[in-house]
């Protein structure tokens, strides 16, 4: 069978499997259609919100980000992990136990305040389109890679299928089809990755792999890695280039934002008791590391293989490097997509690979007759290219095209339904029309389900940059604009409604504006980027990717000096307060 | 349930929260960013230390964290007698 055919069948047959469980799971009701009827168990739980959370970013791009980036690669690892400890020890028991829809409705009653709840469904939406760009990019790339079919068909087909299990199946419906593809995700990211640490080092586990000798060299992974790289005129893979306050800040706003993401945040709605809510986040984190650990691995094991690939003999040598007529068959494939290029700009027929931004690296280059880098690689095509570069077999492809998918389907299902959510529920429900039946409102939510498909689709067409930056810009928002609400809600019970609204504008208007300042965002139509994106021009020397840490203290200081300059919240909200810090009913 | 032994719940959460917090930043922020220089003189296996804190340690210590955190939290809440049916 081609590999055409055999991806074909195992992407066909995973759809096959998560619209049946979309129907075997459909929502009768709204308590079903926006938080699964509160009867999921934690273990499901769990599953399922490592798939909501894990993103075409996490599988498709974060070990590609980490072998370009190597040590600053970290800050996706530990931002991206963290994260769910804030949330398993700030929000998630405190939010269970307050025990209703959405986040914005939490916003509501403890503020008590409909432009509270107006100004959360902002905030909400706007992180979620951000996200969801990057996933329905995701889902193009893998598309038009693997079935060889436009980017576009790709994406409506993509969104034809979250179409019929989410706006079906609601929370249950997603719940259920999450927790089949976390298995398939995983699945398909592992068994890769083991052929390949077994290739390299002998060793199966990829986490141990990864600090192992090379087969037959008596040297570590790790140490020959920093030497080839270093040859060749790149930073040394285990150390930094990015300044100590923008690795920390990305950190930090990666963390942050992760436990004010909404569509992660209302998993937690979803099982049935506030002990739940704490081990069903343990385990979503341990199901999230199993991906996490395995990623840097990854991201060295494949960055080894690349650079040798393109440098069999030693460095500097006339016959060192790969002829482009000698280039392996996946370079090939690979190349169709443009998503890998070559440019013979000395015309030797070889490839040269190496840093030709490094100014102290050129004159060593220029003794070598190398007249600038010869190879541009999309980071995004690591993860989908390794089993190809591993020489591993065709059903371990095809299982990696489905796994990307189900890793993009699966978060942005999650993010379509939260959005949906806000609409019907936050909205139409909240604000328009309090006296709509519970029949329409659960119409309300699936045609708002399927219009954010449409939108979000067409965000897919022209997204704002990699699938990782654009989502981190996400996490950003979130973590300027939501989190601090939340928390404040919780742990503050002088926090009060003008506090809160004027915290929540102040972090997301500001960090908005610095990112679309600095990278564009939705204004590139009106000439954004305004600011050149480099360290000088940066406030504090921190980036747009790691500005949501300021957003978020800037939300923090004006809701507190806010609210202790207005009148403290009614009685019945600090009792309310009191009320959900315990998880019996007072 | 007496607002004292509300107030005292609380406090036992908040404290336990502020430990789980130290070692969450110490591990991360501290191992993974700020001492990274000095831990990579250090060698654990083919890693790094600082490095290995980095990419892998910290993770591992999340997870084990927040299991942690339910453990105690779930003890606190029969103490209290808050815990549910």
């Amino acid at each position: 069978m081609s590999l055409q055919t055999l991806t074909y069948l195992v992407v066909g047959s995973s759809f096959a499997l998560y619209i049946g469980i979309a129907v075997w799971s459909r929502a009768h009701n709204t308590g079903d259609f926006y938080i699964a009827g509160k009867g999921v168990s934690p273990l499901a739980n769990g599953m399922a919100t490592a798939a909501d959370w894990m993103s075409a970013a996490s599988f498709i791009s974060m070990a590609g980000l980490i072998a370009f980036l190597g040590y600053d690669g970290s800050v996706y690892l530990m931002g991206w992990t963290g994260g769910y400890v804030l949330l398993a020890l700030f929000l998630a028991p405190y939010l269970r136990k307050f025990g209703k829809f959405t986040v914005p409705e939490f916003i509501a009653e403890r503020y008590y305040s409909r432009t509270a709840r107006i100004v959360a469904v902002i905030c909400l939406i706007f992180v979620s389109f951000t996200y969801v760009a990057g996933q329905m990019r995701g889902v193009g790339i893998v598309f038009s890679r693997f079935l060889e079919v436009e980017v576009t068909v790709g994406l409506v087909i993509g969104m034809g299928v979250v179409f019929v299990y989410a706006v079906l199946g609601g929370m249950k419906g997603i719940t259920y089809t999450q927790v089949a593809q976390y298995c398939v995700l995983i699945f398909a990211y592992t068994v890769p990755a083991i052929f390949i640490a077994i290739q390299i080092t002998g060793n199966a586990i990829p986490q141990f792999a990864f600090g192992s000798e090379v087969t037959g060299t008596g040297v570590g992974l790790l140490e020959k890695l920093d030497d080839i790289v270093m040859s060749l005129g790149f930073n040394q893979y285990t150390s930094g280039t990015k300044s100590r306050i923008d690795v920390f800040c990305i950190t930090l706003a990666l963390m942050v934002g992760t436990a004010g993401l909404p569509h992660v945040i209302v998993r937690f709605f979803t099982v049935p008791k506030v002990r739940d809510a704490r081990t069903s986040a343990g385990y979503a984190l341990l199901f999230i590391a199993i991906l996490y650990t395995t990623a840097p691995a990854v991201g060295a094991m494949a960055r080894f293989n690349l650079v040798n690939t393109m440098q069999p003999g030693p460095v500097g040598a006339a016959d060192g490097n790969l002829l482009y007529d000698d280039r392996p068959d996946w370079f090939n494939t690979w190349e169709q997509t443009g998503l890998l290029r070559f440019e013979d700009r000395n015309s030797d027929g070889r490839i040269q690979y190496y840093d030709d931004s490094n100014p102290e690296f050129s004159p060593t280059a220029a003794a070598y007759g190398w007249q600038g880098n010869e190879l541009s690689v999309d980071r995004d095509i690591i993860v989908l290219a390794n089993p190809e570069i591993g020489g591993l077999p065709d059903w371990v492809i095809a299982l990696v095209a489905a796994g990307g998918i189900a890793a993009a389907l699966s978060t942005a299902a999650g993010l379509l339904l939260v959005i949906s959510a806000a609409v019907s529920h936050d909205l139409i429900k909240g604000i328009f029309v309090p006296g709509i039946s519970e029949k329409n409102e659960l119409r309300a939510g699936r045609v708002a389900a399927a219009v954010a498909i449409l939108i979000a689709g067409y965000l897919g067409f022209d997204p704002p940059g990699w699938v990782a930056q654009v989502v981190a810009f996400a996490f950003g928002l979130a973590a300027a604009s939501l989190f601090p609400a939340i928390l404040l809600g919780i742990f503050f019970k002088r926090a009060n409604k003008q506090g809160a609204i004027a915290g929540m504008l102040a972090g997301l208007l500001f960090t908005y504006g610095y990112i679309e300042y600095f990278k564009g965002l939705f204004l590139k139509w009106a000439g954004a980027p305004w600011g050149d994106n480099v360290a000088e021009a940066w406030l504090f020397g921190i980036s747009p990717e790691g500005i949501g840490v300021i957003g978020m203290l800037l939300n923090f200081f004006i809701a507190i000096v806010v609210s202790f300059s207005t009148a403290p919240p009614p009685d019945r909200i600090q009792h309310m307060v009191e009320h959900i810090r315990v998880p019996r009913a007072l | 349930m007496t607002p004292e032994n509300r107030a005292a719940y609380w406090r036992a959460n908040l404290r336990l929260v502020a430990g789980c917090m130290l070692v969450w930043f110490v591990c991360s922020y501290g191992f993974g960013i700020l001492m990274v220089e000095q831990l990579d003189r250090i060698r654990l296996g083919g890693f790094r230390l600082g490095f290995w804190f980095a990419q892998q340690g910290s993770i591992y210590i999340f997870v084990a964290l927040i299991f942690f955190y339910a453990w105690r939290m779930n003890r606190l809440d029969r103490k209290y007698d808050v815990h549910e049916e």
